[in-house]
């Protein structure tokens, strides 16, 4: 039996068969045509570098945020005397030191002004060293250490500088990250499953519930987003921690965002419940949930899945935009919109303008988001070669 | 045609009905009720108050009454034209409204012209030229009009013309003429401010639309018919604006149903970002201030635009697809 097994196995690939060359061209084709949806899909979309690119960075930044507590030399909330510090430059060589490292601050008053100003003072030299001690924090929610991947000794070192209190940028940006990015991921999931139970129920079942479902989602689609985030997120009480209003700022971004999805879904369903293998699975006894789950969203789940990826930038323009205006993630949580309420006043930002980092962050991830998703659409369109 | 315009208002109004439900969800959810905040805030002011008025009022607006016929009586309030009161203002919320409505109505209506007088030629250009130096350029504009959001993009517009222009982007006119009576000086000031937040309103819009255009154009110019056309002898120009652009401009109409609610969501951002005299920082102040019934009537009102705005947009559909009416 086993001899036999292994003799078809390799009949397609046969080496004996031709030239090498040839034989390997063949194997090639011959992987094409067995090769799965989804090995097609992944062969497509690895053409794509900008969108291979744009995925890497992503998953680049979720580490990133995920790991902001070993990343962030400071606690977010941190304070010093260094107030709108300019950001330090990383130096290799200085007079009387080679290695890396920073110079610390000199603070003078502006002669015209006399505002405080935080300069580079040369003469004092902080190297920066690696897996250094700080302050304690649980990694992952799991470990707890004191242990950063960088810091310095008798100074500060503030990368993108400090805001108006003297709290470490660079710090408040990767703990930021961490909100930002998963409001998103969090938001797109609960669209995901609002939009699949409620798009499948319009679209399998039909008759009053698709004509209820349907109304429902004209009404999101004609009431202007903004405005009805801004009201339903000015509601959520003002008593509540921030890690509640994280969730309950996610909970309406995807209150809005499911619309889209269950339209997908919608017709979808009326497409495929006409297919033979549908009518098999209803003649087999399966339940409705069954038939939904394991055979009909499989069918499109590529689609799904650009669509979601999509609609995670709008989600996390929101809340930056929710969190700009005062409405969203309450201090002492920290997002990307919380750091750019600090650069509201122009006279501020043109004075101190690292403040705007943030946004390029911001826009750094949502055109990310908009590149994977333009390629994702291009791998999983199977008319596009 | 007229059947399908009663439709269309017939599915109008339900939607406008769902509408209400949700603005008035939206006055009662913040815990408690502004007439109770009112009072305490009055009397933390020293006023007195006695129990009569408090009375009188919550009986003018039902407060006394379960929230189903509190909706009743705030439904049929607003059909008689009573929006409610404004704490924060002390002023009808109709007046208030109806103060910011030009600003809001002139903005949005000049955005969308803008939108479109920008888009199409763009949308035509890339599509007849694709690949070129051009399309490449619009292309990457139309990903960051896609990526940086409104208010960011009013921030930054307002950060570098204040430091290399020395301007003040922001506001509809300049400090002098607030305030002042119309006259031409006030006007000729106003058009210089316009462009910045009509460009900046309108412009995720314009790189979406220019996006569907070269897309259905890309589609119609590679068919048969277009060939047909050419090997008749038909100048390059007459038969592009005779045939696929006349295709491709229909997907544009109908987008006009997810314009409006994005420009209306993008205008009252921008508007709260450059102090615009729109109705956005009139929604944001009441927000803040949790003056409920002035908020709710704010997004009660941006969403009958919209329903007008995509009523609109299904008529002229109508008008310019007769497969349209077939269907309906």
């Amino acid at each position: 039996m086993i001899p036999s097994r292994r003799l078809w196995l390799r009949w397609p690939f046969g080496g004996q068969r031709g030239s090498p060359s040839a034989a390997h061209d063949e194997a090639a084709t011959e992987k094409y045509y067995i090769a799965s949806q989804w090995q097609l899909i992944w062969r497509k979309f690895h053409k794509h570098k900008l969108a291979m690119a744009s995925g890497l960075v992503l998953i680049l930044l979720y580490a990133l945020a995920v790991l902001s507590d070993f990343i962030a030399p400071y606690p977010t909330a941190q304070r010093s005397s260094y107030r709108n510090a300019p950001p330090q430059t990383l130096r290799l060589v200085s007079e009387g030191y080679t290695g890396l490292h920073v110079y610390g601050y000199k603070q003078e008053n502006d002669p015209q002004t006399l505002r405080i100003m935080n300069l580079p003072d040369e003469s004092q030299i902080l190297p920066v060293k690696f897996f250094v001690h700080g302050h304690e924090y649980r990694l992952l929610g799991l470990l707890t250490t004191d242990i950063h991947l960088f810091g310095v000794e008798g100074g500060t070192i503030y990368l993108f500088g400090s805001d108006e209190l003297g709290r470490d940028l660079f710090s408040r940006i990767f703990a930021a990250l961490r909100i930002s990015l998963f409001v998103g991921l969090i938001g797109v999931f609960l669209s995901f499953v609002i939009g699949v139970v409620l798009g499948g129920i319009s679209g399998y079942f039909g008759g009053a519930a698709d004509i209820a479902v349907q109304r429902v989602i004209d009404l999101l689609l004609s009431i202007p987003t903004i405005p009805l985030w801004m009201a339903l997120s000015a509601s959520l009480p003002p008593h509540w921690s921030s890690t509640r209003v994280f969730f309950g700022i996610t909970i309406i971004l995807s209150l809005i965002g499911w619309g889209g999805i269950a339209r997908i879904v919608r017709g979808k369903f009326l497409e495929l419940r006409e297919e033979d293998y549908v009518t098999a699975a209803v003649v087999a006894g399966s339940t409705s949930m069954r038939i939904i789950f394991r055979h009909l969203v499989p069918a499109f789940a590529s689609y799904l899945i650009v669509q979601l990826t999509l609609s995670i930038p709008g989600m996390i323009i929101g809340e930056t935009a929710l969190s700009y205006l005062g409405l969203g993630i309450r201090a002492p949580a920290v997002s990307l919109g919380t750091l750019l309420k600090d650069a509201q006043n122009v006279r501020v930002v043109a004075l101190y303008p690292w403040l705007l980092i943030p946004a390029v962050f911001l826009i750094v991830i949502v055109l990310a988001f908009n590149f994977l998703g333009d390629g994702l659409r291009d791998a999983v369109d199977p008319y596009k070669q | 045609m007229g059947h399908f315009i009663i439709r269309r208002l017939g599915y109008i109004a339900i939607l406008l009905v769902l509408v209400s439900i949700v603005s008035f969800i939206i006055i009662q959810l913040p815990p408690g009720d502004w007439l109770s905040a009112y009072v305490t805030r009055l009397r933390v002011q020293g006023a007195t108050i006695n129990e009569e008025i408090i009375q009188g009022l919550k009986r003018q607006y039902g407060l006394d009454q379960p929230p189903v016929r509190q909706y009743f009586t705030w439904v049929s309030n607003l059909v008689q034209g009573d929006f409610g009161y404004s704490f924060s203002y002390s002023r009808p919320v109709k007046d208030l409204i109806i103060e910011r409505l030009p600003a809001t109505l002139g903005i949005s209506v000049l955005t969308i012209l803008v939108t479109y007088l920008i888009a199409i030629p763009i949308g035509i250009y890339s599509a007849t030229h694709q690949y070129s130096v051009g399309d490449y350029v619009f292309t990457f504009l139309g990903f960051i009009g896609l990526s940086v959001p409104s208010f960011l993009l009013a921030l930054i517009l307002m950060f570098l013309g204040y430091k290399y222009f020395d301007l003040s982007v922001g506001g509809l006119y300049s400090p002098q003429y607030i305030g002042e009576p119309w006259d031409w000086d006030k006007f000729v000031d106003m058009l210089w401010h316009l462009p910045i937040p009509v460009l900046i309103i309108g412009l995720s819009g314009t790189t979406g639309l220019i996006r569907v255009l070269r897309g259905t154009l890309l589609d119609e110019i590679h068919r048969p018919y277009v060939d047909t056309a050419r090997a008749k002898g038909l100048r390059e120009r007459v038969l592009l604006y005779r045939y696929p652009v006349r295709i491709a401009i229909n997907p544009l109409i109908s987008t006009v149903g997810w314009l409006l609610p994005a420009m209306f969501s993008g205008q009252v951002i921008v508007s709260i970002v450059l102090n615009l005299p729109t109705v956005g920082p009139l929604l944001y102040e009441a927000l803040r201030a949790q003056d409920t019934y002035l908020a709710g009537s704010i997004v009660m009102i941006l969403s009958l635009f919209t329903l007008i705005g995509t009523l609109i947009s299904d008529i002229l559909l109508a008008i310019v697809d007769p497969r349209i009416r077939i269907e309906e």
